[in-house]
């Protein structure tokens, strides 16, 4: 079973490329046979020269970083991106999620749907597509968005995940609200499952964690990187399909996995966070032993909804990057409310003035679409805080 | 990789082009050792072979044979287009991208604008199509010109409508230079306000630089280079108002000026031209930083300007680096941008700084920076890990503040003064196709953009709550 994944603007494209360094270091040093091979077979294909190549396709409406991803990769000596298998232009989309998603993401879609289709041409079997980006800027959001769409229409049967890096709350872009709104209410109909990262959290983590001084965006996205490759990684190596079901309310399993086993019991503290449904992925040593009773706790979970039904875990001892022990939780919970309710207020405060509102009008948005956005986001919202 | 073309009319604007176009060069020769044409030099050069038939351009990726700068040159007096092409920069420009008349403008915007502007309409626009097609993808159009004369103010005015006509989807970002209020051209407040219609209208973005300012900076520069003061010491190697570095050889007595102003077009450019862990396009200034049409005069402030070449603490140094964008001293227009309201800001940083720099910096600013109530994270970042030469790391902060509105509201007073007394009117109604109503029009303009931002700069210190949600059937 093999994943592919669209990576999208500048953040797809640098996440991605940690991403399949974490999985491509995990899956060669040291590990077992089986689980190498299965593995390899769900992120990489083999060239001709029997190099492992990326399944992964690369779009950016800018040169810049998608070349240098690329070369990072070479450089690795492990693993390489497909030569053909990227798209660039020389523009951007200027940060502006109208631009991307009603001028660039149309302009493209035959190339793009081309690439992705050889990509899965070249799986035995495909288990799903995902799409990495930021909600922030114009590009990753904006073609995002409408990427997703056409993965949709095209593969409607397959699972579609989108994995998103939430911007700052401050700093990064000024109208990432406006962008994030315009990008989740979409996702929201397209996506099977939204994984989520927070520029914030990540970057307490680099701090706090792993005490780092001076931190990077390469920082943050390793750890980001690590996370999402110990969730994807092929934990039950026997019969290595995970098993998604479509969640309930529709989007945000937010991955919140901490660096080490032991740290997992805060995260179980804080019970007034409702959850939906919880993943568990064990690794390493002593996995069957480990006690998970907490995550039963039918206090956790939603009335609607028994513990059996909503939490699972997957125990595999094979070790993920060489530690000796790690868990991560994939939680679909109240976890995201709050900076999703942040994300509605600012926008919608900014909205009331109009500001900006001209920016995306110029490209083919609407005040009407941007209340369609709303409408949706607040339903969201409203499903998320209901849950008890 | 896109490209830029910048378009430098009247003396002013030709002057600030020239300082941008040597120190544009030093700072590639300093980061390309390798004397190939690279993707950074040609977002704003041509690559050409003279031996070559065509104009000779040559790919990105082969060695620099003739570098030639996308400019358009206008100017209405030969004086300076031929000090410069008699002077070391005469070959990045050829006789193609000159335009020069013999006789100026005559401090007049409307002989700028109008006499000159007609004559030379389709010289011009052809021109700027033919540096247009030099370009694989052209971004940016960069305009300089100052508010006050005749040329760079009428016809520079005029160039920038023809550019919105011709490249309605290419971005226009303009640099004026405002003068002073001791200004020696008396009609220059006419010539300003007259020119302010015409970039509100037409600019995508306005980074307004004042003389005073550009005066007051140099002047506090030279004293501590020449106070003999134990501490600060201009560095030798800094290009702020010198390119040849540090303060020798003050070439020519607006060079410094000029020269702070080049070092603003490098920083802004930057990101286009260098890589960094956080792009900062040029087409996303406009997006992040103008939340409504008209209000796109973005305030700069340059630092380092005042290079301390020993303190020890590096952090400290490039904490007060930040601080400094915001200090009235490091303002190019003379403003202060703490105690009004900022509906944006952009921190256009270069050099080694990390992104846990930047959100500590934004983080320990931010409690004393009034923002406005819907853009309360009004913040926008670029990263370019390429420094200018001989600095380890600068910022650019370019803020959509309302206090300037304070330098329109001293033009617009100085505008009444002259217009009150009818005084010099008759030469500019002398001119074919001027009209009064042109001066009755454009101070209207000027006071509707003032009274925009006086309606936003009354909403400072209000509780403004937040605006009700909608609510959802459930």
């Amino acid at each position: 079973m093999s994943v592919v994944t669209v990576q999208l603007g500048q953040c797809g494209n640098q996440v991605g490329q940690e991403l399949y360094d974490v999985i491509c270091c995990d899956a060669q040093q040291g590990q077992r046979k089986p689980y190498c091979k299965a593995s390899c077979e769900r992120f990489f294909r083999q060239n001709t020269r029997g190099d492992l190549v990326a399944r992964a396709v690369l779009i950016d409406m800018e040169p810049k970083v998608i070349n240098r991803s690329m070369r990072k990769a070479a450089e690795s000596g492990r693993w390489t991106y497909g030569e053909a298998s990227h798209f660039s232009q020389k523009q951007g989309s200027g940060n502006n999620w109208a631009n991307g998603f009603c001028v660039h993401g149309p302009r493209h879609r035959e190339v793009v749907e081309e690439l992705v289709r050889r990509e899965v041409e070249h799986c035995d079997r495909v288990s799903g597509l995902m799409a990495l980006m930021s909600v922030a800027g114009g590009t990753g959001s904006g073609v995002g968005t409408y990427v997703t769409q056409c993965l949709r229409d095209t593969y409607p049967k397959s699972f579609v995940v989108n994995h998103l890096t939430w911007p700052y709350e401050a700093g990064e872009v000024i109208v990432q609200n406006y962008n994030s709104a315009l990008t989740l209410s979409h996702l929201y109909q397209l996506s099977d499952a939204v994984l989520v990262h927070e520029n914030d959290t990540v970057h307490r983590i680099c701090s706090r964690l792993l005490r780092i001084k001076h931190i990077s965006f390469s920082d943050v996205n390793k750890v980001i990187a690590h996370q999402l490759g110990s969730v994807l990684q092929p934990a039950l190596t026997a019969d290595s399909q995970g098993v998604y079901s479509r969640s309930p309310v529709g989007i945000d399993w937010q991955v919140s996995a901490p660096s080490g086993a032991e740290r997992s019991r805060s995260l179980t503290g804080s019970s007034f966070n409702t959850s939906l449904a919880n993943l568990l992925i064990l690794r390493g040593k002593d996995v069957y032993s480990a006690e998970t009773g907490g995550f039963e706790d039918p206090a956790l979970y939603t009335s609607w909804l028994s513990p059996d039904a909503a939490f699972t875990s997957w125990k595999s001892p094979v070790p993920f990057n060489k530690y000796e022990k790690s868990a991560t939780l994939v939680s679909n919970s109240q976890a995201l409310l709050r900076p999703l309710d942040n994300m509605v207020r600012n926008a919608w405060n900014m909205f009331a003035s109009r500001a900006y509102v001209h920016q995306y009008v110029r490209f083919g948005i609407s005040e009407e679409d941007f209340l369609d956005s709303f409408t949706s986001l607040e339903q969201l919202v409203s499903s998320y805080s209901q849950l008890c | 990789m896109t490209q830029s073309v910048v378009v430098q009319v009247g003396q002013c604007g030709n002057q600030v082009g020239c300082r941008f176009w040597d120190l544009a060069l030093r700072e590639h020769a300093h980061v390309n050792k390798t004397g190939v044409y690279d993707e950074a030099l040609s977002s704003f050069f041509r690559n050409v072979d003279s031996r070559k038939a065509d104009s000779g351009a040559c790919a990105v990726g082969g060695r620099i044979q003739h570098l030639k700068a996308r400019a358009v040159l206008v100017d209405m007096e030969e004086g300076v287009v031929n000090e410069i092409l008699q002077g070391p920069l005469r070959e990045v420009f050829d006789s193609t991208q000159l335009l020069t008349d013999v006789s100026g403008s005559g401090n007049n915007w409307a002989v700028g604008h109008m006499t000159y502007g007609s004559a030379y309409r389709e010289q011009i626009v052809d021109k700027l199509r033919k540096a247009a097609e030099h370009c694989d993808c052209l971004q940016c159009f960069f305009l300089i010109h100052s508010m006050g004369g005749g040329t760079g103010s009428g016809l520079g005015t005029r160039v920038l409508s023809l550019l919105e006509e011709e490249f309605p989807d290419v971005c226009r970002i303009v640099t004026s230079v405002y003068p002073s209020a001791e200004d020696d051209v008396i009609t220059s407040p006419y010539n300003s306000v007259l020119a302010m219609n015409e970039l509100t209208e037409y600019a995508n973005c306005v980074i307004p630089v004042e003389n005073q300012s550009l005066v007051d900076i140099v002047n506090k520069i030279k004293h501590m280079s020449d106070g003999g003061m134990a501490g600060p010491v201009i560095k030798k190697d800094s290009t702020i108002i010198s390119g040849r570095g540090g303060t020798s050889g003050m070439e020519k007595p607006f060079d410094a000026m000029n020269n702070i102003v080049a070092n603003l077009l490098l920083n802004i450019t930057s990101s286009a031209r260098f890589e960094g862990s956080l792009n900062m396009d040029l087409n996303e200034i406009a997006m992040n930083l103008v939340p409504f049409p008209r209000l796109h005069y973005l305030m700069p402030s340059l630092t380092p300007l005042y290079t301390l070449a020993d303190v020890n603490v590096p952090t400290r140094r490039l904490d007060q680096m930040f601080s400094d964008a915001f200090s009235k001293d490091h303002q190019l227009i003379r403003a202060d941008p703490k105690h009004s309201l900022y509906l944006a800001c952009a921190l256009i940083v270069r050099g080694n700084v990390q992104v846990s720099d930047l959100r500590r910096n934004i983080e320990r600013l931010r409690p004393s920076l009034p923002f406005v109530s819907w853009n309360q994270e009004g913040w926008k970042t670029g990263l370019c890990s390429v420094p200018p030469v001989g600095h380890s790391h600068s910022l650019l902060a370019l803020a959509n503040n309302t206090c300037v509105k304070s330098r329109f509201i001293d033009l617009r007073e100085r505008f009444t003064r002259l217009y009150r007394k009818k005084a010099h009117l008759h030469h500019y109604l002398d001119v074919e196709g001027m009209e009064q109503s042109f001066f009755s029009e454009a101070v209207t303009s000027l006071s509707s953009l003032i009274e925009e931002y006086n309606q936003l700069d009354a909403t400072k210190n209000k509780v403004i709550h937040d605006a009700p949600r909608l609510s959802i059937a459930t």
